[in-house]
């Protein structure tokens, strides 16, 4: 399937998803799809660096943050529309991808997820000790009322959400498909043989955690809006960071399909949890499933079901034949 | 010099040390155009080292590598690839979750469609791809996965990955360990095949019927130093040679 097909796929899907919420009216639908498409783009921008390369990044709640904070400044600085406040997170958080690959892509392994992890911290106690933005104490950021021709604002935030999901889903889908894919994938199975190979791997690691780190950011900016209040543990939280590892995990790395498929099962169980059981307990049902497919099906759910596929295993070669 | 009249490589004086190991001692070696070269020394005498520092895996303290008359010691790893060295590893280390064509499709992309004025179609990739495939022997495991593949096929795809970058020189390291007598005459075969291409190759082993049928030179490094260089039948009968490999 072409690009332009694979897209206009993605945005008629994407339509019918607007509408038929819009057609059931209920706004606490709204708010749930809203976290599940979030962390749609948070799983494939993780899966961007985790999946296509194997480095695996544990400050992904940075990133969303940095996306957050942009936001919050530009409220108090001079307020602009989300949309524009979306494409400034995520120049920040790519920023901050590009410095991150600079200072810790030598690393590789455990020592790479731990450096990425003390860039959280990092970040976290400067947003902490930044009183512009809150501090410690947070800031509020009180959304419109309505906005124009959607009316309801949540209903704004949550087209906005679906749009940079489709964006983040087709951005992945390219890049699998892509000379960008194979390299990356050379790079995830062997780094010394892809450098001999001709990969300039260097180059194509802070690729990845250029846009990995920028779609974060856009994934983190509207959230201010949606949230009305936002504090650095919020902002930084654990579940930001779990969630966008466990998702692709479960769903299956190295592929667009995979997150996809693990941010839709597993947001919308967490969803279902949060307002059946409790919100603290839904972040442990991500545990158990996360720690249930490392164990039983490693390849997740995509990998489960290739497994029972054969045509599946052979689909590698057609799929990847056009890259440019 | 550079150009076609001067050596394709020209290693002088290379120094390498680990920590107080000295693993390569002011090494000098010349290779032309179109030559079959042999590198044998016991283990740990620095041949790996040495391919190491020519491919840019590892930086070489002292000395000069000179490649078609060009200074390279400043190239990383893909430049000097893109440049016209390729190599392929003691121990198969293929791109797993690749297929075996999709393993050569990586350095075309990368190496040959990188160099200025070369942008291969889709077309023309494929065709490519299938040429090595067929000059090594598995135009048949195109669509499966490295994991599929026997020992002598797993080496097979390192030779046609290293000749997918469309190599000046190709360095062979110990490309034949492991296989029985039957797979080391494929894989001399198949490296004099690629030599008649017109690729100039070292070739690193210790399986001395295949090093004297392949190569038309012989360099023996002993102890991070060269202790012979010249025509393989003179170099064997080398005093110096013979202490190395038998002992006093």
């Amino acid at each position: 399937m072409g690009f332009r097909v694979f897209l206009l796929i993605c945005v008629v899907l994407a339509a019918g998803v607007f509408g038929m919420a819009r057609f059931i009216g209920n706004d606490y639908a709204f708010f749930a799809g809203y976290v599940v498409l979030q962390f749609i783009v948070m799983a494939q921008a993780w899966n961007i660096l985790g999946g296509y390369t194997g480095y695996v990044n544990f400050g992904s709640a940075a990133f969303f943050a940095l996306g957050a904070y942009t936001a919050v400044f530009f409220h108090k600085f001079h307020p602009l529309p989300i949309p524009l406040l979306m494409g400034l997170g995520g120049v920040v958080s790519g920023l901050a991808g590009l410095g991150m690959g600079y200072l810790a892509l030598r690393l590789r392994g455990a020592f790479f997820a731990i450096a990425t992890l003390a860039l959280a911290v990092v970040l976290q106690t400067l947003v902490v000790n930044w009183n512009y933005v809150g501090g410690s104490r947070g800031a509020y950021v009180i959304r419109p009322e309505s906005a124009w021709l959607i009316g309801n604002y949540v209903h704004y935030l949550f087209l906005l959400m679906l749009a940079l999901a489709v964006l983040a889903i087709v951005t992945a889908r390219t890049i699998e498909r892509s000379r960008l894919g194979y390299g990356f994938a050379a790079i995830r199975d062997d780094e010394l043989a892809a450098e001999a190979a001709g990969v300039p791997t260097l180059r194509l690691k802070l690729i990845a955690t250029t846009l990995s780190g920028a779609f974060m950011g856009m994934a983190g900016a509207p959230f201010p809006y949606y949230i009305g209040y936002v504090q650095p543990t919020a902002a930084f939280g654990l579940d930001y960071a779990v969630n966008a590892i466990a998702m692709p995990m479960i769903g299956g790395t190295g592929t667009w399909i995979g997150p996809l498929v693990g941010a839709i099962l597993v947001a919308s169980l967490q969803q279902w949890a949060t307002v059946t059981i409790s919100s603290e307990l839904s972040l442990l049902v991500v545990g158990f499933l996360l720690v249930g497919f490392v164990i039983v099906a490693p390849g997740g759910i995509v990998g489960l079901v290739g497994r029972y596929l054969p045509a599946s295993r052979g689909g590698r070669k057609s799929k990847r034949a056009d890259a440019p | 010099m550079s150009g076609m009249s001067g050596p394709l490589l020209e290693v002088a004086d290379l120094g390498k040390r680990f920590g107080g190991f000295v693993a390569l001692d002011g090494i000098d070696l010349s290779v032309r155009r179109g030559e079959r070269l042999g590198l044998i020394g016991p283990n740990g005498s620095g041949k790996s080292t040495l391919v190491n520092c020519i491919c840019g895996t590892l930086a070489n303290e002292s000395g000069t590598v000179r490649f078609d008359g060009k200074l390279i010691d400043r190239l990383k790893t893909h430049e000097r690839t893109r440049a016209g060295i390729a190599r392929s590893f003691q121990l198969p280390r293929p791109f797993a979750s690749l297929t075996v064509a999709e393993n050569l499709l990586v350095p075309l992309l990368y190496t040959v469609n990188a160099r200025g004025g070369t942008n291969l179609s889709v077309a023309e990739r494929d065709a490519r791809c299938t040429d090595l495939l067929q000059l090594v022997g598995l135009a048949n495991k195109a669509g499966h996965h490295p994991r599929d593949l026997t020992q002598v096929e797993m080496r097979k795809l390192e030779l046609a990955r290293a000749m997918a970058t469309e190599p000046q020189l190709l360095i062979a390291d110990e490309s034949m360990a492991g296989l029985s007598q039957v797979e080391v005459a494929e894989i001399v075969a198949l490296l004099i095949r690629l030599n008649e291409r017109g690729v100039t190759i070292i070739l690193i082993e210790h399986i001395m019927r295949a090093v004297m049928q392949f190569s038309q030179r012989l360099v023996v490094l002993v102890s991070g130093a060269k202790i012979a260089d010249g025509a393989p039948d003179e170099v064997i009968r080398d005093p110096q040679v013979e202490r190395a490999y038998i002992g006093q």
